[in-house]
């Protein structure tokens, strides 16, 4: 029997088999998962905030789209999982209040989403899911005996992507 | 004028903080008791500073729903405001600002959300009146936005505002009452730089 494994809030895990990855209550931060259907490794990061750089304080890698994927990427690797076979989904970047887009607040949803896919893109790993944006919070748990990442929202029919 | 910053943040500051929470707390009171029509209790405001990862879990587990209302402010300082309660807390006022049985746990309707915004209001305007009083900064908050939804994925809103300037979050707890208590909790979020203007208005220098 695996374990329900949780990942905070700038947090990330590796888990194998029969684990389940869970990150509870997404806003519009990103629950981005790496999965090797061969190992059944997977591995979920749960980041706040696109880029690293930007930032004057960036001592928690896991916070970061950046840092935080190739911390994920590295890690998988190091659990024995291979990079040409690993897939990415994502999940979450909502805008959680009716901010005026045009602000950095507004728009961090967004930019958490896209930041994935460029990362992703330059890592040549391929992004097979996603379920991002809108106005609501998501709790997200990767299965990692199948791939399949679970979407739970307030009020609404769960659904496997 | 040294860079402030939450990471190292002194007593003296969250003195501060407590004392505009306290008398903020104390206008929101008197404002929801004229609102009610009857007389609330209120306790001394908790200020508490903690990991901004960590504010995801600090009121309630992270799938628990709950009511967030944020609003931008602008004028002499910038950021943004949030304030949250419980869905017990919100279903209490509710009833009673609409006169129903306190115990009635009914969706809320399209009034009900409107009600939920008025109280938002109220309570975050007179949160920043006292805000405003003590630094006499002009400060001028936009329409509040309401949401309900998970507690991490409301709270994701001020941890990722904190977490641009740091590691770490203030959140100010404060309970009110009559025969029920109702815990509500306010976070102020000021861009960085408006730090230094609260703080050098109030006669401290970093």
């Amino acid at each position: 029997m695996g374990n329900l494994i949780k990942v905070g809030m700038a947090d990330l895990k590796v888990g194998r088999s029969t684990d389940v990855l869970t990150t509870l209550g997404l806003g519009s931060c990103i629950g981005l998962t790496f999965y090797d259907p061969q190992t059944k490794i997977g591995g979920l990061v749960h980041y706040m905030l696109p880029d690293s750089t930007k930032i004057k304080n960036h001592s928690n890698i896991a916070k970061f789209a950046d840092t935080g994927i190739r911390e994920l990427l590295r890690q998988v690797l190091q659990s024995g999982a291979e990079q040409r076979r690993l897939v990415a989904k994502i999940a979450g970047g909502a805008c959680m209040f009716e901010i005026s887009a045009n602000t950095a607040l507004g728009n961090v949803g967004k930019s958490n989403a896209e930041a994935a896919k460029e990362i992703l893109k330059e890592l040549r790993i391929p992004l097979i899911a996603e379920d991002t944006g809108l106005n609501y919070g998501r709790t997200v748990e990767l299965n990692c005996e199948n791939g399949e990442y679970l979407i739970k929202a307030v009020g609404k029919f769960s659904k496997v992507i | 004028m040294g860079e402030f910053s939450l990471d190292n943040v002194n007593e003296m500051y969250l003195d501060i903080l407590r004392e505009i929470g306290n008398i903020g707390a104390g206008n929101a009171t008197t404002a929801l008791a004229g609102m009610l029509n009857q007389t609330i209790q209120m306790n001394v405001p908790k200020v508490q500073l903690m990991e901004a990862s960590q504010l995801s879990s600090a009121i309630c587990p992270e799938e628990e729903v709950i009511v967030g209302v944020f609003l931008e402010v602008t004028m002499d300082i910038t950021g943004s405001m949030m304030f949250l309660m419980r869905m017990d807390s919100a279903h209490y006022l509710v009833n009673k600002l609409m006169g129903r049985d306190p115990e009635c746990r009914d969706d809320f309707t399209e009034m009900d959300m409107s009600a939920i915004k008025e109280i938002g209001n109220i309570i975050t305007a007179s949160y920043l009146t006292a805000l405003s009083g003590m630094t006499n900064l002009k400060i001028a908050p936009s329409i509040p936005h309401v949401a309900i939804d998970m507690a991490g994925a409301i709270l994701s809103v001020p941890a990722i505002q904190f977490g641009q300037f740091g590691n770490n979050a203030l959140m100010i707890q404060t309970e009110f009452g009559d025969d029920v208590s109702i815990d509500g909790y306010f976070i102020l979020m000021p861009e960085e730089d408006s730090y230094e203007i609260i703080l050098s208005s109030l006669g401290i220098h970093i």
